[in-house]
């Protein structure tokens, strides 16, 4: 028969023994030079652009890339220093990022998933990328926010407009500053029934696929808590180019509305189409024939051409803002590159700037550091007036732009006017709300590699 | 009623730039035994042909205006077009209307062009290489000439609308009395495709170039022995097919705005109507052109894709796959075609 000598003393040391090993080595890596991935060592840090530099979104790519640049030259203190001058938050000084010069590399997400976490992943593995930001798709903003998570760096997301980036599957290391597909639809509904009337009937054609769902259920749920009626939801291939086949059955369904859910090609040719079977001097129900399309873009305004007068949609930002931020934003941009900046511009410009002024305040590049600093971060002078980086999500909450087709324009860039600008009240919702996961949405917890 | 007859328009109109690619696609398969994987991208060629003469005749000189501003608040450079200068503004604006149906002139010689050079430079090379190396090669050509045009014309899709006087809708259906609103542009696009299948058609048929490149298409070992330099015949076909996919393309710009990347929109159903139609049949790929076409429309109606989920994406595979396993050379297929 053995002995054994165990008694509450002897198994409390032998505990707090172990216990000391195993946390020993994180101790050691805490100080030591890894302590999170890609902690710069010399004297600048490395910052990634994951743009759409082939593909449909190509030019959209392009001109985040000019936003990100011209966000680079400005925190090394090159240029006319943007919106450093007119951002609330005065802890970037023009010499970096605590006081490393800012260089950047370039990936391109070719409007893929797997070609943009393909190229993510380069970015942090071989450049030494510390943070991740760009991209015109939420497709291809969910994918890299999961990489960025697992790989233990901070993606600071582009133009993402479906409710699942911040939504069911938001991240601790992911943030949006753009804004969403129900924020586009509490900022639209009360206007379209100022405009339109609460007794209308809608005919929805919506892009198959995550942001388009999003989009359609978002505008659904508004419009008809106004009054209107969803005659029909036609989801339509992202790949199709003639919409005439899904255009011809709106005219017999009795609808006096159509709203495109659709974005980039598929939003230039479903309204070019609409035009053509002469939708907007229709007049059915005794009302005229309107067309709403959820989200609007420059570029893609550019490509509808006439098309989009007095056509409704929302958007993030437009360089018409006469804040101090815009004001400041669009002189920079303007005299650099000859144009004034786009929608997805800005949100890349301003996540740049929102990176680095959350390393400064924190103090260190540790991603969760620097999540720290943006969570529950107020401010204004990026472009947007005041804006709240919420906790509870990482998503942004500001004012919504509810902007139309321009009648008359003056200029080329004069293609979309504003009608109003809704306050952030208004497109504000609980964390929990269903259509951004429910109880169930977790950010998880911060990783740092 | 009028929703049925819809869709068959919308189908007759999609059909029209199937039948004319598949044309294209048929007449070199037949005349050259090459599978041109870059055909589609003579049809975004084609398209960028009304592209460009647009912006050449809308090319303007800057004036400083005293009262207008930019969005920099900087004097507005006001552009005034050269020829609205040159003659008038009313003339001159009329000119750049009508640019679309008058890039037709341009598109031809320039697709002439085009097809002579692809043919000579670098398909001619491919002849008696496997069908494989030749779709490897000019599916290749395709990406380059995509990637060429996206650099010179950005990504972004770009409008190029047709005439004001074809750009309403005509109500087809006043003459019977009901009423069928329809685009008059697309009507002019069927009417134009059935005239240049027709054009082609009669130039097989009736003359002798066309009898000898039929013969040479039937039997090219004993044309050539005959003395006939059918090659050379062959490669102007090339050049002929080219501009037909050209001109599909000009005329398609109105419909919808013309991007880098549509010519492989087309490409892969067109091929599937070149393997419907039967390999090598040019009364083939236009009859399967205009049924895939029609087929394509009424699966995307509502009530299609209510009852059958998905229809709208499988409809043309579907088909494509009874009409081979029930005619295994397609609709009008020779035997000989593509087999051993």
């Amino acid at each position: 028969m053995s002995k054994t000598n165990l008694t509450r003393r002897g198994v409390l040391k032998t505990g707090a023994v172990a216990g000391a090993g195993v946390a020993l080595p994180t101790i050691f890596t805490a100080s030591s030079a890894a302590a999170y991935t890609n902690e710069p060592t010399g004297s600048s840090v490395t910052l990634g652009f994951n743009v759409p530099q082939t593909g449909p979104y190509a030019d959209e790519g392009n001109d985040e890339l000019l936003a990100q640049q011209l966000a680079v030259e400005h925190l090394n203190g090159e240029g006319d220093g943007g919106c450093l001058n007119t951002f609330t938050s005065k802890a970037l000084k023009g010499n970096g990022i605590l006081g490393k010069k800012v260089e950047f590399v370039t990936g391109d997400t070719q409007t893929k998933s797997d070609a943009a976490r393909a190229s993510a992943k380069s970015m942090i593995e071989k450049d030494g990328a510390i943070m991740i930001n760009g991209g015109s798709s939420s497709g291809v903003a969910i994918a890299v926010q999961g990489l960025c998570q697992e790989a233990g760096v901070i993606f600071m997301a582009g133009l993402t407009h479906s409710n699942d980036t911040t939504g069911k599957d938001r991240k601790a290391n992911g943030f949006r500053h753009f804004f969403n597909a129900y924020m586009s639809a509490a900022a639209l509904a009360p206007i379209l029934e100022k405009e339109l009337g609460a007794d209308r009937r809608a005919y929805h054609l919506t892009a198959d696929y995550t942001w388009g769902w999003s989009q359609q259920e978002s505008i659904a749920a508004a419009t008809e808590a106004m009054g209107w009626e969803t005659v029909n939801n036609v989801l339509t291939p992202l790949a199709s180019t003639d919409f005439s086949s899904y255009i011809a059955p709106v005219l017999n369904s009795g609808a006096d509305v159509l709203v495109l859910n659709h974005y980039g090609g598929n939003m230039v040719n479903s309204l070019t189409n609409a035009i053509q079977f002469g939708m907007m001097e229709k007049v059915v129900n005794n009302k005229d024939f309107k067309i709403v399309v959820p989200l609007y873009s420059e570029l893609m305004a550019a490509g509808a051409g006439e098309n989009i007068k007095g056509v409704f949609g929302s958007m993030n930002y437009n360089w018409q803002l006469q804040n101090e931020g815009s004001k400041q934003f669009v002189k920079s941009f303007g005299e650099k590159y000859g144009k004034p900046p786009s929608n997805s511009a800005q949100t890349c410009y301003a996540q740049t700037l929102l990176y680095a002024d959350a390393c400064e305040r924190a103090g260190t590049f540790n991603p969760c550091g620097v999540a720290e600093a943006l969570e529950g971060f107020e401010f204004d002078g990026l472009g947007n007036g005041k804006t709240l980086y919420r906790a509870d999500d990482h998503q942004c909450f500001k004012d919504v732009l509810v902007v139309k087709g321009a009648d008359n324009p003056t200029n080329q860039y004069d293609t979309l006017e504003i009608v109003e600008v809704t306050p952030a009240a208004q497109v504000t919702y609980e964390p929990n709300h269903p259509m951004f996961g429910g109880d169930e949405a977790s950010l998880g917890t911060c990783n740092a590699g | 009623m009028d929703a049925i007859l819809l869709q068959i328009l919308n189908g007759l109109d999609k059909g029209s730039a199937y039948a004319l690619i598949a044309l294209g696609l048929t007449l070199i398969f037949g005349t050259l035994g090459v599978v041109n994987f870059a055909h589609g991208a003579l049809f975004m060629i084609g398209a960028f042909c009304a592209v460009t003469l647009q912006r050449f005749l809308s090319l303007s000189f800057e004036t400083i205006s005293e009262t207008e501003k930019d969005f920099l608040g900087n004097p507005l450079k006001v552009e005034t077009p050269y020829v609205e200068s040159w003659f008038g503004t009313e003339v001159g604006s009329s000119i750049i209307d009508w640019s679309v149906p008058l890039s037709i002139l341009l598109a031809i010689p320039i697709m002439m062009l085009v097809g002579l050079i692809m043919e000579r430079g670098l398909i001619k090379h491919f002849y008696k290489r496997e069908h494989a190396d030749q779709i490897l090669v000019t599916f290749g050509l395709a990406i380059v000439l995509q990637e060429i045009v996206k650099y010179y014309f950005g990504a972004n899709p770009i409008q190029t609308p047709a005439p004001d006087a074809l750009s309403g809708v005509a109500n087809l259906g006043a003459w019977f009395g009901f009423e069928l609103a329809y685009p008059v542009w697309r009507i002019v696009y069927f009417c134009f495709a059935a005239l240049v299948i027709f054009g082609v058609f009669a130039f097989l048929q009736f003359t002798t170039f066309g009898m000898v490149v039929r013969a040479g298409m039937a039997d090219r070992e004993t044309v050539g022995l005959l003395g006939i330099n059918i090659d050379r015949r062959f490669t102007i076909m090339f050049a002929i097919a080219a501009a037909v996919a050209g001109l599909a393309g000009v005329m398609y710009a109105p419909i919808n705005p013309p991007n880098y990347h549509m010519g492989m929109d087309f490409l892969v159903l067109s091929f599937v109507v070149v393997v419907v139609g039967g390999m090598g049949s040019l009364p083939g790929a236009v009859l399967a052109g205009f049924m895939l076409g029609i087929l394509e429309s009424f699966a995307s109606t509502t009530w299609a894709t209510t009852t059958i989920p998905g229809i709208n994406q499988i409809i043309i595979y579907l088909v494509a796959i009874i009409v081979l396993l029930t005619r295994p050379r397609g609709l009008m297929g020779r035997k000989g075609v593509m087999e051993e």
